[in-house]
């Protein structure tokens, strides 16, 4: 008797779950860094005059590109590589119990 | 000519321990395979090092801080791109790649869609990208040797550097050795920062030199510090601060869009022109103009009918509007004028000068006759409206972003690193590491370019060329000649070291890979497959002296357009072409060879071709000898003028290029079904699942099984 629930690697179902998780995972991360990418020209646009204001000497505007922009990508990037392996993990562990569970069912 | 001895010193040092380490681990490390595995024995952190050492150009060197001074806000786009590309790469493309075990795109390309010709096709693109990318590491190399050497032409520089360079990789040094390009970080991230941190000690930090450009507004408190004026040709301070600055606005500011036809037949009346309508002839080279009788016999009108006719055939009336003033003027013309029709209108435009009179083409139908010397009183053009302005300006900053953030991620360099790490978890640790050492590193170009408008803004006079502003990492530590003596020329010197260390990295690894392309793919594949090792020798020394010969060459060209905006180009390139391919491949599994090379072959071509039309329109712009070389240009000027919209989609292709490539790999993969390689479901398997599961082995065997 074939376990339903044991991950074949091969299997159609297996692969679909890999892609879509990783798809996931990376469109979350891109949404949040385009969020951030492709809004700034839309606030200089709209609101010219707050992205103007004076912070430290430099315009709000310069400051978030010319140097508050790589922090948050790199706070995007360490929770990617983090969530990342973890996900490799859990589907190394998934398919290797599914082994054990099949091979102690032979 | 008058060389300062610190800063030749501190160049030709660079120069030496480069091309000494090259040749000393190059002798360490002698088959292609240590070229990859080199990694394997070194830490996260020294190829992450190495990584980014290979990473920052010219471009990023010297470019952005070049860009920064003459643009201001809209050029910051470019280094935060630059870093945060590589998220794209992590997100999408990176894992997958690294897992199938492709080490170069032609060699994905081919893996992926079992088509040793989808290889070939592929590699095209690597020369491509790899010659745009080139060429402005050579303005980098013309601008620096033109710097330590007053007085030497920029060609010169070119060739110099060049052929050093050229003939160094062909003799086997630089083989992109890790500890090569890790040390050649340090180096430029050392020249980049110390300079900033002693400028900033002395004359003020970032903020505070950001705060000078307050000066015009009267209201804001006296800055702090006393700013050198700024000479006409230097953008104001209120659009060189904003976003929607020079960069972006460019096309859209020449832009002349026509007047509305009422509204001009209105002022032409009001200003007291005589109007006569003539049914326009037609007119083409072909005809002489004995089809139309002497000119010399009729009467006056027909200078003016026969011209108009010439110059607006197709149209079936044309109005002429002659100024009150000079109605009798118009008869006079030589007579009996016998003239080819290919010289016709140049003719009558000559017949108008020496009689005073000028013709002014309003339109398709509306042609004015003025005294030559009086102002165009009536114009049939006029700006775009700000807003307009700011829309299109919009437009451009997207499509800017789309190009770097994408072309990044398919730059044909830069993924070969991916795999000198031992797993793929440290791969990605790399990447983590990459990213901050380069954001990092791009904290420091744009304070040159800010603080280089406050206290060197000559060379705002000089905006293209040798002369102008993509020589401002070099030159600005100089102002502290006149406070502190030596410590200016030392840290010139410096940034020297650093722009040397960049091109000449850069270029090398491009000669690298594109030399590998041609010595490996065109001539080992593709003309001489049965070589012999010897053969293929000579054949890799013999396209390295040809790309290096190209290179040089297309160098010499492009003196007056900025490093930046060219290392964008390729980006744009890369994005249309080798992104889709990349993105596509990895994540849609009906992808079929000819869909992906139909789709990267139109969006890189159209990128391609789109790019190098602004150059050439640029250069006919340029007052020097480029200018002459390529007048013929001209004239697409006055068509972008007339189409600014166009003009930006061509100069920024990736908004239209990248999703017309995605979307013809899409259709054509679609509509080729039946070609999706047999056993996709392993390949996707290898590109998606955790190496630690060992497909990669399994996949191997079954391939060679066949």
């Amino acid at each position: 008797m074939a376990m339903p629930e044991k991950p074949d690697m091969h299997s159609e179902k297996f692969l679909h779950s890999l892609m879509r998780r990783q798809l996931r995972l990376s469109i979350t991360c891109a949404s949040a860094f385009l969020v951030v990418l492709l809004g700034l020209p839309l606030a200089n646009y709209f609101f010219p005059e707050f992205m103007a204001a004076r912070v430290l000497g430099f315009t709000l505007t310069w400051f978030l590109l010319g140097i508050g922009f790589c922090p948050v990508v790199w706070l995007i990037s360490s929770y990617f590589i983090r969530r990342s392996i973890a996900l490799e993990e859990a589907e190394v562990r998934e398919v290797v119990e599914g082994d054990k569970r099949g091979a102690g069912d032979e | 000519m008058n060389i300062d001895p610190y800063i030749l010193a501190f160049s030709a040092i660079t120069v030496i321990a480069t091309i000494w380490m090259g040749f000393w681990a190059a002798r360490r490390s002698k088959t292609a395979s240590d070229f990859f595995v080199a990694g394997r024995s070194v830490s996260v952190g020294w190829n992450a090092s190495a990584i980014s050492g290979e990473y920052l150009s010219a471009a990023s060197f010297m470019g952005i801080a070049g860009m920064v001074m003459s643009s201001g806000y809209d050029a910051l786009w470019y280094p935060v791109c630059y870093a945060c590309g590589y998220l794209f790469l992590l997100l999408f493309i990176a894992g997958p790649l690294r897992r199938f075990g492709a080490y170069t795109i032609p060699d994905f390309a081919e893996g992926r869609y079992d088509s040793p010709l989808f290889r070939k096709i592929a590699v095209i693109f690597v020369l491509f990208i790899g010659f745009f990318y080139t060429m402005p590491q050579m303005k980098g190399a013309g601008v620096t040797l033109a710097y330590i050497f007053p007085g030497l032409p920029y060609q010169a520089g070119v060739v110099l550097v060049g052929a050093v360079i050229t003939l160094n990789v062909a003799l086997g040094g630089m083989k992109g050795i890790t500890l090569v390009q890790a040390f050649q970080y340090w180096l430029k991230m050392f020249a980049i920062s110390v300079p900033v941190f002693v400028l900033m000690a002395v004359y003020g930090d970032y903020g505070k030199q950001l705060n000078a450009t307050q000066s015009s507004n009267p209201a804001a408190e006296p800055a702090a510090l006393t700013r050198k004026p700024l000479p006409e040709k230097a953008p104001k301070d209120e659009t060189w601060l904003s976003p929607f600055g020079p960069l972006t606005t460019k096309a859209a500011k020449a832009a002349k869009i026509p007047v509305p036809r009422t509204e001009l037949i209105s002022r032409l009346d009001a200003a007291g022109y005589s109007k006569t309508v003539f049914p326009a002839l037609g007119f083409n080279s072909e005809d002489t103009q004995t089809n139309y009788g002497l000119l010399g016999s009729s009467s006056r009108v027909s200078v003016v009918n026969y011209f108009v006719a010439a110059r607006l055939a197709g149209n079936s009336e044309v109005a002429i509007y002659i100024a009150p003033d000079l109605t009798n003027r118009v008869v006079s013309y030589p007579p009996n004028l016998s003239i080819p029709a290919a010289d016709f209108q140049k003719t009558l435009v000559e017949i108008f000068k020496t009689n005073g009179l000028r013709l002014d083409v309003l339109n398709d139908e509306h042609v004015v006759v003025v005294d030559r010397s009086s102002q165009p009183a009536i114009s049939a053009t006029t700006s775009l409206p700000v807003q307009s302005v700011r829309r299109y300006s919009l437009l451009y900053t997207y499509s800017l972003i789309i190009a770097l953030v994408c072309g990044t991620a398919g730059l044909p360099h830069i993924l070969v690193r991916f795999y000198t790490n031992p797993d793929g978890v440290a791969a990605k640790r790399t990447t983590m590491w990459v990213m901050i050492l380069i954001g990092v590193f791009y904290l420091f170009p744009p304070v040159f370019g800010v603080i280089g408008r406050n206290f060197m803004p000559d060379l705002y006079n000089g905006l293209s060329g040798v002369k102008g502003t993509d020589g401002i990492v070099l030159k600005l530590p100089t102002i502290l000649h006149e406070r502190f003596g030596a410590l200016g020329s030392i840290l010139s010197g410096i940034t020297c070291a650093g722009a040397f260390a960049a091109f000449m990295s850069t270029f090398s690894g491009l000669l690298v890979s594109m030399t590998g392309a041609l010595a490996h793919d065109v001539y080992g594949r593709m003309l001489k497959p049965k070589s012999t090792p010897d053969q293929r020798l000579r054949a890799f020394k013999v396209a390295t002296v040809l790309i290096g010969g190209i290179a040089i060459v297309l160098g010499c060209f492009v003196e007056p357009l900025e490093i930046n905006f060219m290392v964008g180009q390729a980006f744009a390139i890369a994005a249309a072409s080798y992104f889709p391919l990349l993105f596509m491949s990895v994540w849609k599994r009906g992808m079929t060879m000819p869909g992906a090379a139909t789709g990267m072959l139109t969006g890189g071509l159209c990128a391609l071709f789109s790019v190098t039309l602004t150059n050439f329109s640029n250069l006919a712009l340029d007052k020097g000898p480029m200018g002459k070389i390529f007048s013929g240009f001209a004239p697409l000027n006055d068509y972008w003028a007339h189409h600014p919209l166009l003009r930006i989609l061509c100069e920024q292709p990736a908004i239209w290029a990248v999703p017309l490539a995605i979307g013809l790999m899409a259709i054509v993969s679609n509509l080729t079904r039946d070609r999706v390689p047999p056993d996709i479901r392993m390949k996707m398997l290898v590109l998606h699942a955790p190496e630690k599961l060992g497909l990669k082995q399994e996949y191997i065997q079954e391939h060679h099984g066949h």
